[in-house]
């Protein structure tokens, strides 16, 4: 018999848009869903871009104010030099079978992990709902957001 | 099936202890009836493993023998976990 997990329930609050943050996010909430546990994420402030079909394709990642990459700051905003870091890493990723953005939200969707878009955030940043992508399953204020997570063994992460 | 060696987790540790009666147990155990669309996920998942390839959910959804809804659908509470056990091959080890 499988083991039950006492967590039922991931909730995450997704505020970044930069790669790694946003695959982080993905990886755990499809890694919940992989374990039998519920998983939501709430996109707010720049998390938004992860979930707009026009920039989704286009997320990147942070080589200014970035330590641990390891580059000097000064060089890190060289144009190029994000576009370049961005590419390395997303060639790593498709080496480890790590899907893209699109197909990620697509796999999400389909596992059953609930994809919400922040009400203030998309006023915030004049977003239309037309501009947001298929699979999304709604958009909440964080009021809503919350009552979801109104159940034993639920746990909130924000990234 | 007190015969079959598992680990704590449920897992075969000898495949050539296997046989579909096994499989049929282990599903039980899970709550799930094997039906012929979870056999054809099950020869999915042992030929890839004899092939040594990694297993993952994205390969489940590039295998064309099932799409990632059925899949859930078919193995509730944990896809690729519960039916790597039903087909007793290890828990795969990749995140995604």
């Amino acid at each position: 018999m499988a083991k039950k997990s006492k967590v039922k329930k991931m909730l995450f609050i997704l505020s970044k848009a930069t790669i790694e943050n946003v695959y982080a996010a993905f990886i755990m909430a499809n890694g919940a869903r992989m374990e039998g546990i519920e998983s939501e994420i709430f996109f707010t402030f720049f998390g938004l871009e992860a979930i707009q079909k026009k920039k989704l394709e286009d997320l990147r990642v942070a080589t200014v104010g970035n330590p641990a990459m390891n580059i000097p700051t000064m060089l890190g905003g060289i144009p190029g030099v994000e576009a370049f870091a961005t590419k390395m890493m997303k060639k790593e990723m498709e080496k480890l079978d790590m899907p893209p953005v699109d197909e990620f939200l697509e796999i999400l969707s389909d596992s059953g992990c609930k994809l919400w878009a922040c009400k203030l955030a998309i006023d915030m940043f004049h977003v239309k709902e037309k501009d947001l992508i298929d699979d999304l399953d709604g958009i909440l204020t964080i009021g809503d957001f919350y009552s979801r997570a109104d159940q034993d063994g639920t746990q909130l992460l924000f990234i | 099936m007190e015969n079959i060696n598992r680990n704590e987790q449920g897992y075969l540790t000898d495949f050539s202890q296997w046989a579909k009666e096994v499989g049929i147990e282990i599903a039980k155990e899970n709550d799930i009836e094997m039906t012929d669309e979870h056999w054809k996920v099950i020869d999915y998942l042992q030929e890839k493993h004899n092939k040594d390839e990694a297993l993952s959910v994205r390969g489940i959804k590039k295998s064309g023998v099932v799409n990632i809804k059925e899949f859930y659908a078919l193995f509730p509470g944990g896809p690729l976990k519960i039916s790597t056990m039903i087909a007793g091959i290890p828990k795969p080890k990749s995140c995604i």
